[in-house]
């Protein structure tokens, strides 16, 4: 009997190529342009995750600034209220915490052999690199003695250098000169990937009190990174930083603080709401391709077991018992649901591959429950409109499916 | 072997009720060759669907073998078709982009014979209906209107029924191909098939040894024919 089943339906999908090629095409389209849809949205919203992580992990940024004036807000740093000793405070007093790095950082133009770019420079000190997990590409990055010293030396980011010196050069032991200042480069750090705005390898690095010296001539610090020691230490380190400095600055009104503290989860928390609305709008064009996929599908079916009513009569004239009929259409459907489907997989995980090729700045990732709802959706609605119609066929009297034109 | 008593079939279309046959009594014995011809809209066809199980009367008993046919099952109809009658239809209805011998098998689908006996089957009943051995793997729109209606004999052949029904065989055919296939019904007549002809055609009809005559949903004449 299931030889006879399954016979029965590879003949009958085989005899009409052009009809059954067509009904897969539409399942293979619909599925492959949901899996590829969906693919291109979640690789969007990992790559900003991780664009995110390179910042540092468990980075807790201090900001001077909301400075009141009449009762107005000023924004959020556009005063200068911190200064080192608050750094100093933090990195003694507070416990749970890994490294703090205070910054003085501005744009400035910057200079070498003729080749200029204005750049974000960066005063620090070497825990920076520990805060914001960087790491040397070469040379190496200067010391809290340099810091002390307020040596004029110079580390350079991957973007910065390829600017100055030419991409992939070693730019070290030259010198660059910023607000008529030579620094000696000593060191590249490693790229760290990321585009535009908040591009963190288009800086330059300086000693923090160089930078305070020789650059902006003032001792206010532009923020204050801390590295706490995990990520569920966080909320409490920011309570403990907060009283400091309230404390410190001697306000006894939160709500009046003349600075801000942002946290790492608060910057993934607003990203992750950015790509989930950008998950949402892909969904929904993945729901969409899927609907009009599922009706193309349902379409082919329909019009598929309905030219075959005749046939259907026909079985059933000769004999064929109803159970028969309704099994072997059913078999059909779910053998061309299947098979469109398995391409689709196939043909949205090649389309994938090639978005990433031809798109090098859009990474993929393939979801496997993308993989399923298409597959599902589209196997329930083509096995529905593929034995639905011909369960209707063989109920009827077989006179009136042979008459059926 | 076939005995009908007082049919009646009744469509009805909303309010409407349409009398097609009623009130046909007759009996057909094992081995006979009848033809039933009467114009178009006369019952006919009606008469052939419940003789052929494809159809229950609305009213009045129809016994085949003995067993009352008005009162069976979708699938006690289904094998009853299957083990007791071949169908011959006008527009030989095989499927389309299907070999010929794919086509004979279709009522052996889901028995108990292996494919190997179908095939033998297939092929005894097709050589029975005088089809060429070197066609059997055509497919069937590539045959000519006679081909095709012996592919539809053999098929209607291959399960060995009781009762050959043939709705107007000849239907199609031009004339000499008409000849042809009336002959092949004669000679399966002859070997023992009960044969029953639905036809308009006087000169077909005369191919039988017996006319019963439809009219207006009545049988008009019954009668023996004998040949020359």
């Amino acid at each position: 009997m299931i030889t006879d089943l399954i016979r029965e339906t590879i003949w009958s999908l085989s005899s009409n190529k052009a009809r059954s090629g067509l009904t897969i095409l539409g399942i293979v389209i619909g599925i492959a342009s949901v899996i590829t849809m969906v693919a291109i949205g979640q690789g969007a919203q990992s790559s900003i995750e991780k664009n995110i992580e390179a910042i540092g992990s468990n980075l807790i940024v201090v900001m001077p600034g909301a400075q009141r004036v009449g009762g107005i807000s000023q924004g959020a740093g556009s005063n200068q209220t911190l200064i080192i000793e608050d750094s100093d405070a933090i990195k003694s007093q507070i416990q749970s915490i890994k490294a703090v790095a205070p910054e003085a950082s501005r744009r400035y133009q910057a200079t070498a052999r003729g080749n200029n770019t204005n750049t974000q420079v960066i005063g620090t000190v070497p825990d920076y690199l520990t805060v914001r997990n960087i790491t040397m590409d070469i040379g190496s990055f200067f010391t809290d003695q340099q810091v002390t010293s307020s040596a004029k030396v110079a580390i350079l980011g991957s973007t910065a250098r390829d600017d100055l010196f030419g991409v992939n050069a070693d730019p070290t032991g030259q010198s660059i000169r910023i607000k008529n200042v030579d620094f000696q480069v000593i060191g590249v750090t490693m790229a760290k990937g990321g585009a535009g705005f908040s591009n963190p390898d288009d800086a330059i690095f300086v000693p923090l009190n160089s930078a305070q010296h020789f650059l902006a001539g003032n001792v206010y610090l532009s923020d204050i990174s801390i590295a706490a020691i995990d990520q569920p230490s966080m909320a409490s380190v920011q309570q403990q930083i907060s009283d400091l400095l309230l404390a410190r600055h001697k306000i006894t009104d939160p709500l009046q603080a003349d600075f801000s503290i942002m946290n790492q989860n608060d910057i993934i928390a607003t990203a992750t709401s950015v790509t989930g609305t950008f998950t949402i709008l892909l969904s929904s064009i993945a729901g969409i391709s899927l609907l009009v996929g599922g009706i193309g599908i349902m379409n082919m079916m329909l019009t598929n077991v309905t030219e075959r009513t005749r046939e259907i009569g026909l079985r059933k004239a000769v004999g064929t018992r109803k159970i028969y009929i309704n099994l072997q259409f059913l078999a059909e459907a779910v053998m061309l649901t299947f098979l469109g489907g398995l391409l689709g997989i196939v043909l949205g995980w090649l389309a994938t591959i090639a978005v990433t090729k031809f798109v090098p700045s859009l990474t993929t990732q393939i979801s496997t429950s993308s993989i399923f709802l298409a597959f599902g959706v589209s196997a329930v609605v083509g096995i529905l409109f593929g034995f639905y119609p011909a369960r209707r066929a063989a109920n009827l009297n077989p006179i009136e499916a042979l008459r059926y034109e | 072997m076939i005995e009908c008593k007082n049919l009646c079939k009744i469509y009805k279309n909303g309010d409407i009720e349409t009398q097609a046959v009623c009130g046909i009594t007759f009996k057909i014995e094992k081995g006979e060759f009848v033809a039933i011809i009467g114009p178009s809209g006369s019952g006919k066809s009606t008469l052939m669907h419940i003789l052929g199980a494809l159809d229950t009367p609305t009213s009045g008993q129809y016994f085949l073998d003995g067993k009352e046919v008005s009162k069976l099952s979708d699938d006690e109809l289904s094998d009853l078709r299957r083990e007791k009658i071949g169908f011959v239809f006008q527009s030989f209805n095989l499927l389309p982009r299907t070999t010929v011998l794919r086509n004979v098998m279709l009522p052996l689908l889901y028995s108990d014979l292996t494919q190997k006996q179908r095939e033998e089957k297939a092929k005894q009943a097709l050589l029975y209906a005088g089809m060429d051995k070197d066609k059997f793997n055509n497919l069937s729109n590539q045959l000519s209107g006679g081909q095709m209606q012996r592919v539809a004999v053999a098929r209607a052949l291959v399960n060995d029924p009781a009762i050959i029904l043939a709705d107007e065989p000849t239907g199609n055919l031009d004339t000499k191909t008409s000849q042809v296939v009336m002959e092949t019904f004669k000679e399966l007549n002859s070997k023992g098939h009960t044969i029953i002809l639905i036809t308009h055609e006087k000169e077909i009809a005369e191919f039988t040894d017996r006319i019963i005559s439809i009219r207006d949903g009545l049988i008009e004449k019954d009668e023996k024919q004998t040949h020359k």
